[in-house]
């Protein structure tokens, strides 16, 4: 296999990743006006990705970054073309990265309200825009020859764009939701397994008619197995969640978020971008990219670093993997 | 309706994405210093604290860990507006040293970045859930990580001062990476590094002087703050003396790889040599900027700046504007030589006035004296920004002094922005990142007077209470 097309595999592993990680701290940020009845609820929420948002964040820099090594072309043409889509996510990540952290720092209940509101917001809004842009890579945007992206944000926002963003937004809600009944304890667990029950119902249902619908434009087997991987370990999920089953629902929903990002990834295969324009406008793994010294130094970072961070991270995961409970809240802590 | 490229009330995508990337630049780094020196500093204090078990080292820990992690997730959250901004407002000059600048950004990611975002959460969260040796362990991982995140960040940009280690492929038209490490041990970066690391220790010592000054002035803490007055003191000096010895490294190395801008920085319109080269300490020139009217100026200076001898013969500006141009074809090669000179003076004297802070400072206080009179202790506390403007001003030396380049010899900034973005497009964009930056700012100012208010005491009482929790660390 060439090495190009190794970094396709690397850069759709370090997505899924991103997805997996920061996709339940997107849930639990939503779930907020949800599940929390008072500050101490809410403190019980944010505490249970506290030690792992901003780790989780990072994925994304690194996906970025490896993208930008090792398909310039793309990196290129997807961060100019998707310039107010990308200008509202990162937006939307300060505005969730500083009121974790902020929120705790003031003494009025307005405060605690307002920072409250920018990781609701903070946590919504990428969690829609990430489909939608995923939705748009996979189905193409207008790219002339010079593979300069000639829409507006309005190009991106079509039906089957917004689909995709319904699909991550309501997937991710869940994931934060069944990591909510992993990691707490009590009457927040029960509304959370509760809440998860509805969602649950309107996730399968959008995520299903989106793989689908990807799956008729796309076809491929491997798109049509990862599909098919995704739709049952999403039913599972459900499953799991009805029998108390934490564990299994959560490992259940990482394995959808898998099947489901490398269903897209599949779905655009061999293309990084395709051009709507004209398919021969189109940037392929082979046209976007980098050259082949470049990729085999950056294969052997990859393949040492990878390892070494998973395991790390595992670590930390390990480290908190208590459960937090309303008793683990000091009286007048916010 | 497509308006790419152009125009909206006279303003352009390119010159609005280049004030877009200085100002988020600028204030991105005005929170990176802090994070390299501080983060040395806390991780010598915890280790002073498991060493002599002194609880005072343990309060200086976590009242400094405290202002460092505040901090700290303010250059995160902006560091990657940074990254975004290179594809985003800058694909042309993406697509052509991708294969080359990427590298080392993919490296930040996959070999420093990931480990300091890592150890950070484990130290913040891992007091009394890990053993003292281990949760120590943890503070100087993310150094080590911090440390290394500006290696390759700094090898980045020293690709575009003095690309190296690429060859052009002109059927692709971009420059390719022939050899990763020619662009790691870059001569730019080999000194670009410690100048970074050094001026950023200096600035954290300033800030560790003005927060013990702060306390001391009102007679409080005395125990902590005094031995917290010391340290900051010691490492704004130490901090200072490398930042003078790397800043002469770097100079030489300008000199070799960007005589332009170290002629600009010298507003030197002839090549001159021995006592001919000059160091100009005042300068005025012609408003069209090709000549001199009035200096004051110390002979040999520069010759001996630019070549450590004192006959050595430094290029002029008008000198090398000729050679670009029989080089690179007809244009303006010279940088803004007004802001390049100033800053360049600039730089030298904020970071000298830090330093004489430091120096004067362990004179008063030697021996345990802390009875100054209070007009002491509010110029210690004012001080506190010196070292900080030093490195904003040093950068846009460096940055400035680069133009018209955007590749040192390869591209021009104007050649490397965003075809397909428009004016309305980054007039939306650098208001955004305006209004949430100033937000930000006057949020960050806030918590963080309020940490340094709380003093040291608060924190290590807690540590008692929430051994069991993870509430309080943010």
């Amino acid at each position: 296999m060439a090495l190009n097309h190794i970094w396709f595999l690397i850069v759709g592993f370090l997505f899924i990743g991103y997805f997996v990680l920061d996709g339940f701290d997107f849930g639990v940020g939503m779930s907020l006006p949800f599940l929390g009845k008072d500050d101490t609820d809410r403190r019980v929420l944010i505490n249970t990705i506290g030690p792992v948002w901003d780790l989780n964040e990072t994925w994304v820099i690194v996906a970025g970054a490896s993208l930008f090594a090792s398909f310039p072309e793309w990196y290129a043409s997807l961060f100019s073309g998707f310039y107010l889509a990308l200008l509202l996510i990162l937006a939307a990540l300060i505005a969730r990265g500083v009121a974790f952290e902020y929120r705790g720092k003031g003494d009025t209940a307005r405060w605690r309200k307002t920072f409250d509101w920018m990781i609701v917001v903070g946590s919504a809004l990428p969690s829609l825009l990430w489909g939608v842009a995923f939705a748009n890579i996979v189905a193409g945007v207008p790219l002339n020859a010079q593979h300069v992206y000639t829409g507006t944000l309005f190009t991106l926002l079509n039906p089957y764009g917004l689909l995709g963003g319904l699909t991550t937004l309501s997937v991710f809600f869940l994931h934060g939701l069944v990591f909510i009944t992993l990691k707490t304890d009590g009457e927040i667990k029960d509304r959370a397994r509760a809440l998860a029950k509805k969602v649950g119902y309107a996730a399968t249902l959008i995520a299903a008619s989106f793989l689908l619908w990807t799956l008729f434009a796309h076809f491929s087997l491997l798109g049509a197995v990862l599909t098919v991987v995704a739709a049952l370990a999403l039913v599972g999920a459900q499953l799991a969640n009805f029998a108390r089953r934490d564990g299994q629902a959560f490992a259940l929903m990482v394995v959808t978020i898998v099947g489901a990002v490398g269903a897209l990834f599949a779905a655009l295969y061999p293309n990084v971008l395709p051009s709507s324009t004209d398919a021969a406008y189109s940037l392929t793994i082979d046209n976007a990219s980098s050259s082949q010294y470049t990729l085999s130094v950056m294969t052997w970072v990859a393949a040492i670093m990878i390892p070494f961070v998973l395991a790390y991270q595992s670590w930390t995961y390990w480290v908190f993997r208590k459960r937090v409970s309303r008793k683990s809240i000091p009286a007048g802590s916010h | 309706m497509h308006l790419a490229g152009q125009n909206l009330w006279g303003l352009d995508p390119l010159s609005l994405s280049r004030w877009q990337f200085g100002l988020t630049t600028v204030y991105h780094f005005l929170f990176v210093p802090l994070t390299i020196g501080m983060v040395l500093l806390v991780a010598i204090m915890q280790t002073a604290w498991v060493r002599t078990n002194d609880e005072k080292w343990l309060k200086l820990t976590k009242l400094f860990g405290k202002l460092f992690l505040i901090n700290f997730a303010m250059g995160v959250v902006t560091g990657i507006v940074q990254e975004f901004q290179f594809g985003m407002n800058w694909s042309d000059y993406s697509r052509f040293v991708g294969d080359v600048f990427g590298a080392p950004l993919a490296m930040e990611g996959l070999l420093a970045f990931f480990f300091e975002a890592t150890f950070i959460g484990v130290w913040i969260f891992g007091w009394g859930r890990l053993s003292k040796k281990v949760h120590l362990m943890t503070i100087w991982v993310t150094a080590f990580g911090v440390w290394m995140s500006a290696y390759f960040i700094l090898a980045a940009n020293a690709f575009m001062q003095h690309p190296v280690g690429f060859d052009i492929n002109v059927a692709k038209n971009r420059a390719e990476l022939t050899d990763i490490g020619a662009v790691l041990t870059n001569i730019v970066a080999l000194n670009q590094f410690p100048h970074t690391i050094t001026a950023s220790i200096m600035f954290a010592g300033g800030v560790m002087i003005a927060v013990s000054a702060y306390h001391l002035k009102r007679k409080q803490y005395l125990d902590s703050m005094y031995t917290g007055l010391r340290f900051g003191l010691w490492s704004a000096l130490l901090g200072g003396i490398g930042t003078v010895i790397s800043g002469d490294g770097l100079g030489l190395a300008m000199v070799q790889t960007q005589p332009m801008k170290m002629a600009a920085a010298e507003a030197l319109y002839r090549t001159s040599t021995g006592y001919n080269a000059s160091f100009s300490l005042f300068s005025w020139g012609t408003p069209d900027g090709t000549s001199e009217i009035f200096s004051v100026r110390v002979p040999y200076l520069l010759s001996f700046l630019s070549t450590h001898t004192l006959n050595g013969t430094v290029e002029g500006l008008n000198d090398l504007q000729a050679q670009y141009v029989h080089l690179y074809g007809a244009g303006n090669y010279m940088p803004v030589i007004w802001l390049t000179y100033w800053s360049f003076r600039w730089m030298i004297g904020l970071g000298m006035l830090a330093m004489l802070v430091a120096v004067v400072g362990l004179i008063l206080t030697r021996k345990g004296r802390v009875n100054l009179p209070t007009w002491t202790w509010n110029l210690s506390i004012w001080a506190a920004p010196l070292g900080l403007l030093a490195i904003s001003i040093g950068w846009l030396f460096t940055e400035m002094g680069r133009q018209p380049w955007l590749v040192f010899s390869l591209m021009k900034t104007a050649d490397g922005v965003s075809p397909g973005i428009t004016a309305l497009d980054v007039l939306i964009s650098i208001v955004v990142f305006t209004v949430i930056y100033g937000v930000l700012a006057v949020v960050e100012f806030k918590i963080l007077r309020a940490a340094i208010d709380a003093g040291p005491d608060v924190l290590v009482a807690e540590e008692h209470t929430d051994a069991d929790q993870l509430t309080v660390a943010y």
